[in-house]
This record gives structure tokens, sequence and C-alpha cells, in this order.
């Protein structure tokens, strides 16, 4: 693994909420490599979601939480950030329109479909209606839902099912063009079929955006991902390429949790 | 067996409690209903209070509460979000939050004798501003309640997803979340709306009343509910008849707002 290879990488990283005296992730070392999906996999409360939202600095909505360490976020043109330096709002929201992310549970807005795809877009000042359209349209048939919408944009998001709701969340975020997305169990609001739907898509979208997700299911992880990070108690356990880990983990604790011993 | 004779007593009990309460309330509406719709005359909507009718008084009070209205749901509004979205979890809008509850429960003619105070008194003669300041005031807390209440219900998910997109704080409150909670807001502001259409007490002496037609804020106001209250103590038939009249009017004014609110919720969810 070389080192331009990588869209992210975590560098003792420690993180405490607001109000805890214990850090609640120790010095995680994570690369995140590009074009590649990386998923984190651990029992509830091993700090999971934590990492993933440290990412895109989404904790940041909250005030008096600390970070150690650095993320760097290294960029297309070859420079990089450590995105922990960051302080300003515009910075926040530059970066998070490099990274996104979609949620557990299905977050359309209040508004049109289209308006939905277009809202980041807007946000990001495209003003131009044909451009919107254009980019509407591209990231709609991105995330697989474009024949099922093409005839109801002007409806409101909000009438869809669970399933078409979360492939709306993530043509909202693709629009983007993000360098990262990052999933937070993506699917567990979701029935098998629209699970599977998701998961094609996200296996789809590798090939122009780097993913990372955090899931609880760990045939996803070893179906979906190239590499997987085992967390446990706020460590970073074990991380490896996802056939090494599923076939033969360096650690008992890994093997333990992923035959189902405990978590 | 003592279990069901005991469950027999408790359902007959509560089944009568029921029929009482309902009962009061139907013989009120019934009362009102059969009073009212036969002092009902053509001439009741198209004469003021002067020629024995009723237009001036229904001009004057939805004047006063629609002005009250345009005051009362932005400020109640903003204050709302303020306690939600800003100053959550802060000691002010703590302060805040429990000062409007407790405003929410003042006596209404405590808050007419305040506007007296600072609205009427200096000027030397009744006005409708005062009565629409005391009306306003009477609002703005329920709507700073609903508001609060409201915003409160709407996911946190839907805010981080915002943000996610790289929205920045107040776009993503004011183009997601308000409108993620634009049902409730509108029922509240009709509820409260209808709350107010019908209050007398912080009218008295305020706005106090006028017989004659005016659009003159500056002016003594014609008010419905303080005329129902004047109407009602007159010894002449007439006079009775045109309150029972206005009082039927007003129960049915706030009974539509009430349903509309219900039907907004209903259709919108």
């Amino acid at each position: 693994m070389t080192k331009n290879n990588l869209v992210m990488e975590l560098k003792n990283f420690s993180f405490t909420y607001a109000g805890a005296t214990k850090p609640s992730l120790k010095k995680i070392n994570l690369p995140i490599e590009e074009n590649k999906i990386t998923a984190m996999i651990g029992p509830s409360g091993c700090g999971k979601s934590t990492l993933l939202r440290s990412m895109n600095r989404i904790h940041d909505l909250y005030p008096g939480n600390s970070y150690e360490g650095k993320i760097n976020l290294y960029r297309a043109d070859g420079s990089k950030q450590n995105i922990l330096d960051l302080k300003k709002e515009n910075d926040f929201i530059r970066l998070r329109q490099e990274v996104g992310m979609i949620f557990q549970k299905p977050t359309p807005f209040p508004m049109s479909i289209f308006d939905n795809v277009a809202y980041g877009l807007r946000l990001a000042g495209i003003k131009n209606r044909s451009e919107l359209e254009g980019r509407v349209e591209k990231a709609l048939k991105g995330a697989a839902i474009w024949d099922e919408t093409k005839e109801r944009l002007g409806e409101s998001a909000l009438g869809m099912s669970g399933g078409q709701q979360q492939r709306l969340c993530i043509a909202r975020a693709v629009a983007l063009k993000p360098r990262v997305l990052l999933f937070d169990e993506p699917t567990s609001a979701l029935d098998p079929i629209s699970t599977g739907a998701i998961e094609e898509l996200i296996a789809e979208i590798k090939s122009e955006v780097s993913v990372v997700i955090v899931t609880h299911n760990m045939q996803q992880a070893s179906r979906l991902s190239d590499y997987t990070a085992f967390m446990y108690l706020g460590d970073l356990a074990e991380f490896d390429k996802t056939e090494k880990i599923f076939l033969n983990p360096k650690e008992k604790l890994t093997e333990d949790y992923i035959t189902g011993r405990f978590g | 067996m003592n279990r069901l004779i005991l469950n027999k007593i408790i359902l007959l009990l509560s089944t009568l409690s029921a029929v009482i309460g309902i009962g009061f309330l139907f013989w009120i509406l019934a009362t009102l209903s059969y009073k009212g719709i036969t002092s009902i005359h053509w001439a009741t909507f198209t004469k003021d209070l002067v020629d024995g009718g009723i237009r001036n008084l229904l001009v004057g009070q939805f004047t006063m509460a629609l002005m009250a209205t345009f005051v009362a749901v932005p400020v109640g509004m903003m204050a709302g979000i303020y306690l939600r979205e800003y100053g959550h979890g802060s000691k002010l809008a703590s302060i805040i939050r429990n000062l409007s509850d407790v405003m929410m429960s003042a006596p209404s003619i405590v808050i007419g004798v305040f506007v007296y105070a600072l609205l009427v008194d200096p000027f030397g003669s009744y006005n409708g501003w005062a009565g629409a300041v005391a009306l306003a005031i009477m609002m703005i807390p329920i709507i700073i309640s609903t508001t609060d209440n409201m915003l409160a219900l709407v996911p946190t998910e839907l805010r981080e997803a915002g943000m996610a997109l790289g929205g920045s704080k107040h776009k993503i409150i004011l183009q997601i979340v308000v409108r993620a909670a634009k049902v409730g807001i509108t029922t509240g502001i009709l509820l409260s709306f209808a709350r107010i259409i019908g209050e007398t007490a912080p009218l008295l002496f305020t706005s106090a009343n006028n017989q004659f037609f005016t659009m003159d804020l500056g002016d003594q106001f014609p008010s419905l509910t303080v005329s129902i209250y004047n109407l009602a103590t007159y010894p002449d038939e007439a006079s009775r008849e045109l309150a029972w009249a206005a009082s039927f009017i007003l129960t049915m004014i706030v009974l539509t707002i009430n349903l509309l609110g219900r039907f907004v919720i209903r259709n919108k969810k």
C-alpha cells in the first residue's frame, strides 16, 4: 500500500465527547484507500460510528467535543489537509462537500425529489437550471433510481418507499461528486430487497468515490468491502484486507466477534 | 368474580362521568344554537352595532386579531427557533422557556391591565392599537411553545443530513427544519388565532368598544366579545337577542378555525 493511494488517513486519532472524562476513541491509526470500500465492524458502543462521524466533523454540530491526532484528507491535486485544523463554518461546508454522509434512517428533505437532489448543488452555488437538471439526472441514474423517479421529479420525496428514499439520499450525496462517502449503517432500517439494491449501488459507485461503511451486518461487510476495520472498546483492534479479517484474523478477539461468539 | 364486578362498576362510573361532561357541552351548544339562530337576521350582518347589527364588530375583532397575528407569528416563531435550534441546553434558553410558559397561563385580564398602563393611559383614550398589542402578547407565548415543540419533533438526522451536504446552520434551519415542522406550526398558529379571537378580558380596557364602523386604530375600536359582554347586561330584549346572535356566531368562528386546524393536520401528514 503506497501513500498516494490514500484518500484519508487517521493518525493517532483520539476523540472525547463533551463532558466525558475518558476518550471514546483511543489513538486510532487507519488508512482509507482511494476507490475502495472500507468497512468498520464491531460490537455496539465500540466507537465505529463515532469514528465515522469524525471524518466529516459532523460532531461539530454539538459543542465541546475534543479531538487529538490527525485526520488527513488527500485531495485529487495531491495536496493534503488535516481536517482537525478546520475552524470556520465555510471550511466545514467545503469539507462536507468533499466528504459526504448517508445515515441509518433515510433522511429525505420535505421537498420534491428534484429539489432533494439539487439541494446540495444549490448550496454549492450552482444556479443554472440546465446544469442543475443535468447533474440531478446523472446523480439519479448513478443511484439507480432514475427509471423510478423520472416521471415524478416534482413530487414530494416523502412519498417514496424507505429503500427509494435511501437511494435518493445516496444520489443527493453523489451529486456533489465527493471524494469520500461515509455510510452509517445505511441498510439497517431497510428490508432485504432494498438492502440488496443499496449494496449493489455502493459496489458500483466505488469507481467514482471512496467509501467507508459502518455496519452491524457481518455478511454485508464481507460481501461488500475491500478492507475491514474491527473496532473494540474505542480501539482499532484489527485492520486488514477483508478476506484476511474474515478467513484468517490475527486477533483472537476478531475471530470471536466474526464467528458470533460475542457482540 | 370480584374482578368482573369491579370492572363493571368502574366502567359504569367512567361512562357516567363522560356523559355528564359531554351532556353539559351539548346543553351549552344547544341553548346557544337555539337562542342564537332564532336571533340572527340578515340585518345582523349588514348593520353596525348602533343600528342593531354586528358588522362593525366582526370587522373590528378580526382586524385586531389579524394584526396581533402579524406581530406574534414572526416574533413567536423566531423565539421558538432560538429556543430549539440555537439556545438549546443553555441557561438563557431555559429561563426564556419557563417565562414563556408562565406567560401562557397569565390571567388575560392582567395582560389587559398591563397594556392599559402602557398604551391607553399615556395617550388618554382607548384605542385599537392597544387591543391588538394585548392580543399579540397573549398569542406570542403560545406560538413560541408550538414552534419549540414542533421543531423538537424534527429528527436530528435531518439537520445532520443537511449539514453533511454542506449547508450552513441558518440555511438548514430555514429551508429544511422549519419546513419539516410546517404542518405542526401552521396548526399551532390557527389554534392560537382561535384562542385570541374569542378573548374579552385583554380588550375590555384596551380597545374597549365602538358602536360605529371604524378602521381608525387610534380610536376606540369595535369588538365583538366586549359587545357581547355589554349587550348581555342591557335590560332590553333586542340587546340580549343580539348578544345571543353574536355569541353563536363567535362560537361558530372558533369552531371553524379549530376544525380547519385539525383538517390541516389530517391532510398534510
